[in-house]
């Protein structure tokens, strides 16, 4: 990571890898849910909505991990002081909220017919909105502090804090025993037959692949953009 | 009730909001470098 620090190096290595992930995420994600929708079978109990978990799980992946990636932003921001902590927090700060929205979304839709409402303020959808309105709170937080020329620290605290609310998402569904169904796939292993499985892991992989792509997009952006005032403020002076 | 209406709009609404996203990042770093070219340039 340290090794990244300088914006240079760091640049010769996100414009390569900007494009492989665009690449291998949208190809994997693509094949994915082609493969979600038409090759497997529909699920014994849900039927064909099974076929969302393609969608949702990597989506409540990528909404939770983002926020990881902010935590882990802030950690190195504040006890490092790595020079591109804060431009990584902000640049994964959109992503990791479509991410959120799109597991939302997509978990409210399966409930309408699956559990006969589109919404229950059970343990996992109400820490998952959470989250989603914490995003909100970050982005807003980490633009107005940039705007002012501040070096980003009370967004990287709020981030930090903010971290508490993962395992509470987690461990949602065994501290209160509601609507949301428990852990199906853990570490160790899955509950879920592998014949409706196997695409899981293409879209997993994919959209991840996106998220770090459109994260990186966001980094260079924000890595020009600073260039561009510091010429301006330089042509100004 | 037919499940498939249900499936077709979580994945219109995740692919809509994946490409929403892609998009806009690739849009806001092309403008950003290009200003960025331009103004070395100068």
């Amino acid at each position: 990571m340290h090794a990244l620090a300088n914006p240079a190096r760091f640049l010769r290595f996100a414009r390569p890898a900007t494009n492989w992930l665009l690449l291998i995420g949208l190809a994997l994600a693509v094949v994915g849910m082609v493969a979600g929708l038409t090759l497997t079978p529909p699920d014994y109990l849900q039927g064909e909505t099974v076929r969302i978990i393609y969608i949702h799980v990597p989506s409540a992946w990528l909404g939770m991990a983002g926020w990881l990636g902010i935590a882990a932003a802030s950690v190195s921001q504040l006890v490092w002081r790595h020079p591109l902590a804060a431009v990584g927090g902000r640049a994964v700060a959109p992503a990791g909220a479509t991410f959120a929205a799109i597991c939302l979304i997509t978990g409210s839709i399966w409930g309408r017919p699956t559990w006969g409402t589109w919404w229950e303020w059970d343990g996992r959808l109400t820490s998952m909105l959470v989250l989603f309105f914490m995003y909100l709170g970050y982005i807003a937080l980490a633009s107005a502090e940039r705007e002012r020329g501040g070096e980003g620290r009370l967004a990287a605290i709020y981030g930090l804090v903010g971290a508490i609310n993962l395992p509470i998402i987690h461990y949602s569904v065994l501290w209160w025993r509601t609507l949301h169904q428990g852990e199906s796939i853990g570490i160790t292993g899955s509950s879920i037959d592998s014949s409706i499985l196997w695409p899981l892991p293409l879209t997993m992989v994919g959209f991840t692949c996106l998220f770090g792509a459109a994260a990186l997009m966001r980094m260079r952006a924000e890595l020009a953009e600073a260039k561009v005032e510091a010429r301006m403020r330089r042509m100004g002076a | 009730m037919n499940p498939w209406p249900f499936v077709i709009a979580a994945y219109g609404a995740a692919i809509a909001l994946t490409a929403a996203l892609l998009l806009w990042a690739y849009a806001s770093m092309r403008r950003a470098e290009a200003a960025a070219d331009a103004l070395k340039r100068k």
